[in-house]
């Protein structure tokens, strides 16, 4: 059957406004990125009108790559995105295969508790009171600790594990395996593409990680990138800047609009190296969502 | 049911133990699955649990020297003086119009979009689209936020300086009241739009080819289909994700309106959590901002439960 002209019409329509968003969602992105790699000297001269830099340099890279705050908070975001992750990953799997067996006594009651920590938040002060409590504050751990497992994630990870045929459970059994050494050699190879989404999901909140460290770090040598971020992009942009900040973009050798979309480009680096593996996996880690454990 | 359990299970009732003697005795064979449960059970019990405990200081003068038990009670005091102060009014008409603006203008934007991804024959063109359109979503609002000062900023950005090479006059986006609104949501739409056609695409696969069959033999053009087939079929998940939309009404997003919060545009930026932030860490006011936190945190409870009761009632499987 030959497309009518409507139809075509339609077709080229529908292309060229999805290219159009496309477009739109991509620029901003384009844009910083093209003036962090160019040259200063053409950045000022054509006053941030940078859509093809004649040519490339990565003087912006090298001077916030040398510079010790943002070097260090680098590295404070590194250690959150690698060790948080594990650490999240383990606990939520471990919780969420204790609760998914039905020998487990108490099994509904818990997973009622995580239901209700999901529905009703106290807010804000108490949370911080808690961990102050705690003496977590100034420590990175208090980035990690109080929200290393999500009630969510034990959700969806149970109704994940609540499909695993428990035949294979019970040959293990027989074979001389305790509960550990299933969950171990069985259950987690058994979960790795959905230990994949989640792994990827709590990785991108850990990076992203920033009330919190407003919240319980005041020592400017271990804030995560995102606070360091802040401090350039927004505060200096409202003359409210921290001393860091100041002294990190006052060099006049590098326009500071360049060193700022560099390190945009920083941050944003390590979501779009892991974005094509996320994006295998992520469609499905939301759509797990919506099936009925 | 495994081995294990069977065999201490036929045991257990030849010998017709007390109950307690039972539950130790299965403590004691399933030790290892409550040696991975308890991490988890002890999380929720300090990081969520303690908190809630915790929201009786609402109705204390808490001092942190005395500690939640010793301090003083006073009753409902710190709520009656967030209902009398004028902030209150403020807070909740931003909150309100931040939120309803994002209803009318973001909401249905991921349904159009998946509606016109759902049209494209090319899917090779259609997956470039979607990587494009999801990429935002991961990023931190602190990017976001950032990137749109270095777009908008009155005297670097590169929007004004289009403007006036056009020849229109400067405009300052970022502390201006009159567009501050527009411009949390066109944020919001920049960064999530995409993000919210996954589940609605997943809709739309659901749908019966044959559908499509019968309506081209009705004679309905490519309009057509979209009204009369793909939107009937995917109304119940609309209304659903409208429901839970509303239950989040109280919600506008704090980090977003935090970071884009500053001087000039406060009295339109301050909503209840970002007040709670400031009267509590740094004014140390803590017993009157957890009352605030509380105020907010028991509406939201309300309107979700209402929310899932009210999709469940229409038919849906609601999210618990």
């Amino acid at each position: 059957m030959k497309e009518s002209f409507g139809s075509r019409l339609f077709n080229s329509a529908n292309i060229l406004l999805l290219a159009l968003i496309g477009i739109v969602t991509v620029f901003p992105l384009y844009y910083v990125f093209v003036v962090s790699f160019t040259q200063p000297h053409e950045y000022l001269q054509k006053s941030g009108f940078v859509l093809f830099p004649q040519s490339w340099t990565l003087a912006s890279y090298e001077y916030l790559l040398n510079t010790s705050a943002f070097k260090n908070a680098m590295l404070v975001s590194i250690f959150l995105a690698t060790v948080g992750t594990g650490l999240s990953l383990f606990f939520t799997a471990a919780m969420a295969f204790g609760v998914s067996r039905k020998r487990l006594r108490g099994r509904k009651i818990i997973m009622m508790m995580v239901l209700l920590s999901i529905l009703f938040n106290p807010g804000i002060i108490p949370n911080y009171l808690v961990v102050r409590d705690l003496g977590l504050i100034n420590s990175i751990w208090s980035l990690i600790i109080p929200v290393l497992i999500s009630g969510w994630n034990i959700i969806l990870m149970k109704s994940f594990f609540d499909s695993i045929p428990v035949e294979l459970e019970e040959a293990a059994m027989i074979d001389g395996s305790n509960d550990m050494g299933t969950f171990f050699r069985i259950v987690i190879p058994l979960s790795a593409p959905a230990l994949a989404a989640f792994g990827l999901f709590y990785a991108v909140g850990y990076w992203n990680t920033f009330f919190n460290a407003v919240l319980f770090i005041n020592d400017y040598t271990k804030v995560p990138l995102q606070i360091v971020l802040r401090n350039m992009l927004i505060d200096s942009e409202m003359s409210t800047g921290g001393a860091a900040a100041a002294e990190m973009i006052s060099d006049k050798q590098i326009p500071s609009q360049t060193l700022k979309m560099a390190a945009v480009v920083i941050a944003t680096f390590p979501i779009l190296i892991v974005y094509p593996f996320l994006q295998k996996h992520f469609a499905k880690g939301v759509m797990l969502g919506s099936v009925k454990g | 049911m495994n081995v294990r359990t069977s065999v201490l299970q036929s045991s257990a009732t030849a010998v017709k133990k007390s109950k307690s003697r039972t539950l130790l005795s299965d403590v004691r064979r399933d030790k290892y699955l409550y040696m991975l449960v308890i991490p988890g059970v002890l999380f929720f019990i300090i990081f969520k649990y303690i908190p809630m405990w915790g929201i009786i200081i609402a109705f204390q003068e808490y001092s942190p020297y005395l500690g939640v038990l010793k301090s003083e009670w006073v009753g409902l005091d710190h709520f009656i003086r967030f209902f009398s102060n004028p902030d209150f009014t403020l807070l909740f008409r931003n909150t309100m119009m931040i939120s309803l603006l994002n209803l009318l203008f973001f909401f249905p934007l991921p349904i159009i979009l998946s509606l016109l991804l759902n049209e494209l024959n090319n899917q090779g063109f259609k997956r470039v689209i979607q990587s494009i359109v999801y990429l935002p979503h991961f990023l931190s609002w602190v990017i976001i936020v950032g990137i749109s000062f270095l777009l908008l900023s009155e005297s670097s950005g590169i929007i004004n300086k289009m403007m006036m090479s056009v020849g229109l006059p400067k405009y300052d986006f970022l502390t201006n009241t009159d567009t501050f609104w527009g411009l949390l949501v066109l944020q919001n739409i920049w960064k999530e739009s995409g993000w919210g056609t996954i589940i609605i695409l997943a809709a739309i696969t659901a749908v019966d080819p044959q559908l499509y069959e019968a309506a081209k033999i009705d004679g309905a053009g490519r309009w057509g289909q979209m009204w009369n087939v793909t939107l009937p079929a995917i109304r119940s998940v609309i209304i659903v994700l409208l429901i839970l939309r509303l239950g989040h009404i109280m919600d506008v997003g704090f980090e977003q309106v935090f970071l884009m919060n500053n001087g000039a545009v406060a009295k339109y930026a301050d909503v209840f959590e970002t007040y709670v932030y400031r009267n509590g860490i740094q004014s140390g006011q803590f017993s009157y901002s957890t009352a605030v936190g509380l105020f907010k945190s028991l509406v939201g409870l309300i309107l979700v439960v209402m929310a899932n009761r009210f999709a469940k009632r229409i038919g849906e499987d609601g999210v618990y």
